[in-house]
């Protein structure tokens, strides 16, 4: 099985029922879109992040009615330097999709999907606490993991792995 | 040095009306969380009016740890994570980072892959039912299934030198063949394990007693498991019809027939039964991976990835070069990101590995399902009596490794 090169362009994906469903419905939501190792993400517009959700869920191509999981990557020193990662999930398609938003160093934050799906709220506490990124419209925003008066945030890579800090 | 608020690290439960409600706090070292969960009630009289979780406990940052490591080297970390279920952690990782590489493996590295998940998730289950009988106050229980879980310990034992902490499962395969008895002690206990469960259900399912504590209690509805993100028996004691071995088959999943049982009571008895039932249905499925179990190797031919057999190793010069490139400085993985879903005996442990193209994963993330089940606390007990908070807790089974990594 050998790999297959990544697919980036969106003409080529544009029988994606995803990618097809954003560029019809919020053209101006999506930024870009990847195909690799048969799974595909979509790049969307961080401000647009609730709406292409709600769109993304509530359309009968698409029907990602279900959220599993909310992490996020730093990609130190590069610039936008936070991705916040949503994998949601299709029961009725059986199918899962990446949305990520891209999020700037200075003051990283996003609209909460907590409103969607209240089982997030831990999730999103999470990469608050070892990323940083704040989540705007959160209930209740503080530390998960680590004592509330811990000093930084150890999943950023600028953050040692070991020493005194 | 600035001053600490140290009433701030707590969660701030705010009594609803005056001096009715009393806030009390369970745990981290009471003996029914199931290792170190700290819950804060607000209580009424015997009423639940509110409770937070409070976790980080077992935190040791082994996300974090996994980005200084060789891909090869994260394996062992992945046990740690869900003790109970080190196989299905070994499961979901190396087949994300195989997907990565776009590696196959043989088949009959499949096939014993597949049959140890399934042991595993006996093992699992049966840790959860004795735990969990123990804490309603069913007593022989918990020794009658810790006297199979020892069996299955041994053969784990057997297979990777270690009770429950295995790292056997390598990227492109597993780290050596089964021992050479092993298929017959294995043989021995599938057979006369059925009667087993007949004898738990036996002393459980028709239990007045039983039956008072978990009929109706906890109750969550369809709406909440989705709303949740519940996984796992949680959900499908809800009606929620989804698993993730019959629905996205993974690891050869495919090959293998099974009913996925589904209650939509939604109480602690719906969940209960639903493990059992998994508990037969995995026999089964051991069953049928022993007798599709073909002779092979169990390495992948991928001489760059796997480490070579020991003979190689010491006769051929290249294989000894391989050897000592993997060993020294790992393989190196293209670049790429994958997200790979498997159904633990909790519910989806989902295993999300980022590359950057070198021997290190950039980034590993684990999506526990206990992190996520422990959402379901709230809808379970509030409004509820204070003493079925433990039969609620007990009941999605969590573990707080693997809700703190």
């Amino acid at each position: 099985m050998a790999l297959q090169p990544a697919v980036t362009d969106l003409e080529l994906l544009k029988e994606r029922p995803a990618v097809e469903c954003l560029l019809s419905q919020m053209p101006q939501a999506l930024q870009a879109a990847k195909f690799d190792r048969d799974e595909l993400t979509v790049w969307i517009d961080p401000v647009r992040l609730i709406e292409a959700l709600k769109l993304l869920r509530d359309s009968p191509t698409t029907t990602f009615e279900y959220l599993a999981d909310v992490t996020a990557v730093d990609w130190f020193p590069s610039e936008p330097r936070f991705e916040v990662v949503y994998s949601i999930l299709s029961y009725q398609r059986r199918e899962r999709l990446r949305v990520k938003v891209r999020l700037n160093s200075t003051d990283p934050c996003v609209e909460s999907v907590t409103s969607m799906w209240a089982g997030a709220s831990p999730f999103e506490r999470e990469v608050y606490d070892l990323m940083g990124i704040r989540f705007q419209g959160h209930p209740d925003l503080r530390r998960i993991l680590l004592p509330d008066d811990w000093q930084g945030h150890p999943l950023r890579k600028d953050y040692p792995v070991e020493g005194y800090r | 040095m600035p001053a600490i608020d140290y009433f701030r690290a707590m969660p701030v439960v705010e009594t609803v009306d005056g001096d009715r409600t009393m806030v009390l706090n369970m745990g981290p070292q009471h003996p029914s969380t199931h290792g170190v969960l700290r819950l804060l009630l607000e209580i009424d009289g015997e009423t639940v009016v509110r409770i937070r979780p409070d976790i980080g406990f077992l935190h040791t940052g082994i996300e974090k740890t996994c980005e200084a490591k060789f891909y090869q080297q994260v394996v062992p970390m992945t046990d740690r994570i869900d003790y109970l279920c080190p196989m299905t952690n070994n499961f979901a990782y190396v087949l994300a980072v195989e997907k990565l590489l776009g590696l196959e493996i043989p088949p009959r590295a499949m096939w014993i892959r597949l049959m140890l998940n399934e042991l595993t998730r006996i093992n699992s289950h049966l840790v959860w039912l004795g735990t969990h009988a123990m804490d309603i106050g069913a007593m022989t229980v918990f020794l009658y299934c810790f006297r199979e879980r020892e069996e299955i310990l041994k053969m784990f034992e057997m297979v990777a030198g270690q009770r429950m902490m295995t790292s056997y499962f390598r990227v492109g395969g597993i780290s050596m063949d089964l021992p050479l008895g092993f298929l017959d002690y294995l043989k021995n206990f599938i057979a006369y394990f059925p009667g087993r469960i007949e004898q738990y259900s036996d002393l459980l399912t028709k239990n007045p007693i039983w039956l008072g504590r978990t009929k109706g209690v906890a109750f969550i509805s369809k709406e909440d498991a989705r709303e949740l993100m519940l996984t796992g028996p949680t959900a499908r004691g809800s009606g929620v019809d989804w698993d993730l071995r019959r629905d996205m088959p993974y690891g050869g999943y495919e090959n293998l027939e099974f009913k996925v049982p589904v209650a939509t009571e939604g109480d602690v008895f719906a969940r209960y039964e639903i493990r059992v039932e998994e508990l037969r249905q995995s026999t089964s499925m051991v069953k049928q991976a022993i007798a599709n179990l073909p002779d092979g190797p169990v390495k992948a031919e991928a001489p760059k990835v796997v480490l070579p057999d020991r003979e190689k190793m010491k006769t051929q010069m290249e294989s000894l070069i391989h050897h000592f490139k993997i060993v020294t400085e790992g393989f190196t993985v293209p670049e790429g990101e994958v997200y790979m879903g498997v159904e633990s005996p909790r519910g989806e442990m989902g295993y999300y590995v980022v590359s950057d193209g070198t021997a290190k994963p950039y980034r590993v993330h684990m999506r526990s399902p206990s992190f996520g089940n422990l959402n379901a606390t709230g809808v379970m007990c509030e409004r509820n009596l204070l003493a079925d908070v433990v039969a609620a807790v007990g009941s999605i089974d969590i573990v707080l490794g693997d809700v703190d990594r």
